[in-house]
């Protein structure tokens, strides 16, 4: 089976990265971008029947860093 | 006094840092990363600068789910000293033993330069030999060292007195200019700029001594 996770920093805390590319999408001309923020996307590959529970304590314990950036799992 | 200095895959500052603790006439001893326990009998352990596990995931994560931390986390749970600077300081957060966390600088780039910082307190084992207010030049060099922790939070830290650096010019976009803060009992430091790095007037600078030296007057006798 497989776990993809997406990280995202949290809302509210400033994310230079994202606002780094919003400006570069502007110079190249393309208006009307509001916010970009930038996130992470980690694919797992589980042995059968891993539960979600289990990806979840990843995420606490490893993948993402709850101070700042949150998580959501999808089991395929 | 008995130091020791982690020593992770990536590490390049942990050299530095024992000789900022052989400074004061400390016994330093390496502690490799996968080892399980410390070294017995030890005052303080510090947690160096550098790019441990090469920043993979975020820096400090990797490092911080280390065996080693693991005992470093007992060490500081049982009320032992710790420091962490640069690296150090974000294995710091990523294990929580210091609150909050640090990100990419506000201008996005690595910043390598001397800074000037403000001592914001003189109470604790890292800060009593200075005065509060007093100007110190420290070297920085960091890609991640924005500092971020909810405007509560900060108000915690100010009012626990827990801020124990502030930069005088900001260079990463850190919240309220914080450069270094301490844990509840004071006995846990994370701080990015390098005093380690200013010890040695050939290298620029002597500032740094100042933080050996308030550790001295707590294990001048250990």
């Amino acid at each position: 089976m497989k776990a993809r996770v997406h990280v995202m920093l949290k809302e509210g805390v400033l994310d230079p990265q994202g606002e780094a590319v919003r400006h570069a999408l502007g110079t190249l001309g393309f208006e009307g971008v509001k916010g970009v923020r930038q996130g992470k996307v980690i694919d797992l590959e589980l042995d059968e029947g891993t539960g979600e529970n289990s990806v979840r304590e990843m995420c606490e314990k490893l993948l993402a860093n709850t101070v700042i950036e949150s998580y959501q799992i999808e089991v395929s | 006094m008995r130091a020791g200095v982690v020593v992770f895959p990536g590490s390049n500052c942990d050299r530095d840092l024992a000789m900022g603790f052989e400074s004061i006439g400390a016994k330093v001893t390496m502690v490799w990363h996968k080892d399980t326990s410390l070294p017995e009998g030890l005052d303080i352990i510090g947690i160096p600068g550098g790019f441990s596990f090469g920043d993979y995931l975020r820096c400090g994560a990797i490092a911080a789910q280390s065996p080693i931390c693991r005992a470093v986390s007992d060490f500081a749970g049982r009320g032992g000293h710790v420091i962490g600077i640069c690296n150090g300081f974000q294995v710091l957060t990523e294990t929580r033993l210091l609150p909050g966390s640090l990100m990419r600088n506000a201008g996005l780039k690595y910043i390598c330069k001397t800074v000037t910082l403000t001592a914001q307190t003189d109470d604790g084992p890292f800060t009593n030999a200075l005065k509060r207010g007093q100007k110190l030049n420290v070297p920085i060099a960091h890609h991640d060292g924005n500092y971020v922790v909810d405007d509560a939070l900060l108000t915690q830290l100010r009012d626990q007195d827990r801020i124990a650096f502030t930069y005088d010019d900001n260079p990463n976009g850190s919240v309220g200019d914080v450069a270094g803060v301490l844990s509840e009992n004071r006995r846990v430091l994370g701080m990015m700029p390098h005093p380690e790095r200013a010890i040695d007037a050939a290298h620029g600078g002597r500032d740094g001594t100042s933080l050996f030296q308030s550790m001295l007057t707590v294990f001048a006798d250990a």
